[in-house]
C-alpha cells in the first residue's frame, strides 16, 4: 500500500516525470513507430481486399483505431480531471490539458476518413448515421473542455472547471450515444448496411488489432510528449527544469 | 430581507432562497418575455424561408418546434447566476452553512418557470402556426415541460462554469450544447411519432428518466462549478 501511495506521489512531482518520460520515450516512441508502421502496412498491403467493397475497406486500419483511442481519451481526460478534484495533483491538469486537443484531433481524423470512406461507399460525403453523429458531438465535447482552458486566465482554474466539465461528459457520453442510436433507428434510411466491422474475417482482424494497439501507444507517447511541452513552459522559470536543459546543451 | 438564522431548516432556507430569486424575476419581466419573442421571431422566419405550403410545414415542425425551444434556452442561459455573482451575493451563499445545492435549486426553479414553464404554456400558439397536427399538441405541451427543465438544470453548469468569465456567451452554448442533444432528441421524437398518430408514451418515458437524473445529479456539478467560479 505504501508502496503504491510513493508511486503516485513520484507520478505527481514533475521533476521525476520529465526524467521518467525522457527515460521510457526513448524505447516507446521507436516501439510505437515500428508497431504503426506494420499494421499499417500489414493492413494497407497485405490484408486481403473486401469482397463487396474492394480496397476502399481499407480506410478502417486507420479509422477504427482512430475512433476507438479518441473515445477512450476522453475517459482518460475524465479520469485524470478526477484525480486533480480528489487529490489535486496538479500533473493530472498538465495530463488534462495535454490529453484534451490529442483527443479531439484523433476524433477529427475518424470523422475525416470516415467521410473519405463513406463517399465511395454511401455515395456522400456526409451520412447522419448513428455512429458519424456521435463522433462528431465527441467532438464537441473536446473542443467544449478546450475553450473552456483557454477562457480562464488562472491555470488551475482553468483545471478545475475542465475537471467538472469533463466528468459531466463522462456521465453523458453513454446517453448521448443511447439517444443518438435510437434516433437513428427511428429515421433509417434505406440504405444497405454494412457489417464489415462485427463480422470481421480473421485476416483483417488481426492487423486492425494491432493498429488498435499501436494507436493506443501512440496516444500515449504524444501525451507524454505534450505534458513535458506543458512542463516546459510552466516550469520555465524553475531550477530543476534549468538545471536539466543547462545539462543537455 | 433579515440574515438566515444559522439553524433554519433546508426547507425554509429553500423556500427564502426561492422568493428572494423569484422577487428580483418580478421585477424584470421582459426577462420572461424575451425567450418567447426570440420563439415568435423564429417561427415566423421558418416559413418566410422553406415556403407556405402547409404539408412541409407540418412534417418538419415537431422538430422545428423543439430545437427553437432549444435555442431559446440556450439565449436566456447566460443569465443563470449573473446577478448574484456581479453583487456578491453568491459568496455569501457559499460562506452559508446550507448547501449550495440548494441555493442552486432555487434559482434554477424560478429560471426554469421564467424561461420554460412560460415556452411550454404558449407552444400550442406557436404548434398551430407551424401546423403541427392537432393531436401533437398536448404531447408538445407536456414533452416541453419536461424537457425545459432538464435543459435549465444542464444550462446551470454551463453557466456555474462560466459566470465568472467575461466572454461567456458563444463559450456556454459550445459546453452545454452535446449534453442537451439526448432531450432535444427525446423531446422531438415524443412529438414526431403523436403527430404520426403513433404512441410517445416511450419517449416521453425518456424525457421524464432524463428529468429525474438530472434533478439529482446536476445541482452537484452545479455547486461545484459556483465554487470554482468564485474562488477564481
Amino acid at each position: 500500500m505504501s508502496n503504491m501511495w510513493s508511486i503516485i506521489h513520484k507520478f505527481g512531482s514533475p521533476p521525476w516525470f520529465y526524467d521518467f518520460t525522457q527515460r521510457w520515450l526513448r524505447w516507446l516512441l521507436p516501439i510505437t513507430v515500428l508497431l504503426l508502421l506494420a499494421g499499417s502496412v500489414w493492413g494497407l498491403l497485405f490484408a486481403p481486399p473486401d469482397f463487396r467493397q474492394g480496397n476502399s475497406y481499407r480506410i478502417i486500419f486507420i479509422h477504427v483505431p482512430a475512433a476507438v483511442v479518441a473515445l477512450a481519451g476522453y475517459y482518460a481526460l475524465a479520469f485524470a480531471g478526477l484525480v486533480s478534484l480528489v487529490w489535486k495533483i496538479k500533473m493530472a491538469d498538465t495530463a488534462m490539458r495535454a490529453i484534451a486537443p490529442i483527443g479531439a484531433a484523433l476524433t477529427f481524423i475518424a470523422l475525416a476518413t470516415g467521410s473519405i470512406w463513406g463517399k465511395p461507399t454511401w455515395g456522400a460525403w456526409w451520412v447522419w448515421d448513428a455512429r458519424i453523429t456521435s463522433m462528431l458531438l465527441l467532438l464537441f465535447l473536446y473542443l467544449g473542455v478546450m475553450a473552456l482552458f483557454e477562457a480562464y486566465e488562472n491555470r488551475a482554474t482553468a483545471a478545475k472547471a475542465c475537471a467538472v466539465l469533463s466528468l459531466v461528459g463522462t456521465v453523458n457520453i453513454p446517453i448521448i450515444y443511447k439517444s443518438v442510436d435510437w434516433w437513428y433507428s427511428l429515421h433509417q434510411p434505406a440504405s444497405i448496411k454494412f457489417t464489415g466491422e462485427s463480422a470481421i474475417d480473421a485476416s483483417m482482424l488481426y492487423p486492425l488489432l494491432l493498429n488498435i494497439g499501436a494507436f493506443y501507444l501512440l496516444f500515449a507517447v504524444v501525451v507524454m510528449m505534450n505534458m513535458r511541452a506543458e512542463l516546459l513552459s510552466d516550469y520555465r522559470a524553475a531550477s530543476w527544469l534549468r538545471q536539466r536543459l543547462g545539462g543537455q546543451h | 430581507m433579515p440574515p438566515d438564522p444559522p439553524n433554519l431548516p433546508l426547507v425554509f432556507f429553500l423556500w427564502r432562497q426561492f422568493k428572494r430569486h423569484w422577487n428580483g424575476a418580478l421585477r424584470k419581466p421582459g426577462d420572461t418575455f424575451n425567450p418567447l419573442l426570440f420563439y415568435l421571431m423564429v417561427v415566423t422566419l421558418f416559413p418566410l424561408g422553406l415556403g407556405p405550403d402547409p404539408e412541409v410545414l407540418a412534417t418538419l415542425a415537431p422538430g422545428l418546434l423543439w430545437v427553437v425551444a432549444l435555442l431559446a434556452t440556450l439565449t436566456v442561459a447566460g443569465k443563470l447566476f449573473a446577478s448574484d455573482y456581479a453583487d456578491g451575493s453568491l459568496e455569501q451563499l457559499l460562506l452559508a452553512p446550507h448547501p449550495l445545492y440548494l441555493s442552486a435549486m432555487a434559482e434554477i426553479v424560478v429560471h426554469w418557470v421564467m424561461a420554460g414553464l412560460t415556452l411550454a404554456l404558449a407552444s400550442p400558439l406557436f404548434a398551430v402556426m407551424l401546423k403541427l397536427p392537432g393531436q401533437a399538441i398536448p404531447f408538445l405541451v407536456f414533452s416541453l415541460l419536461l424537457g425545459t427543465w432538464s435543459l435549465s438544470l444542464i444550462a446551470g453548469i454551463g453557466a456555474a462554469l462560466t459566470v465568472g468569465l467575461r466572454r461567456g456567451g458563444a463559450l456556454l452554448s459550445l459546453i452545454i450544447l452535446p449534453f442537451m442533444v439526448p432531450v432535444l432528441i427525446f423531446g422531438a421524437s415524443a412529438v414526431r411519432e403523436a403527430a404520426n398518430g403513433y404512441d410517445p408514451a416511450s419517449w416521453l418515458a425518456l424525457l421524464g428518466a432524463y428529468a429525474l437524473m438530472a434533478t439529482v445529479l446536476t445541482p452537484v456539478a452545479i455547486a461545484a462549478g459556483l465554487r470554482i467560479s468564485v474562488d477564481n
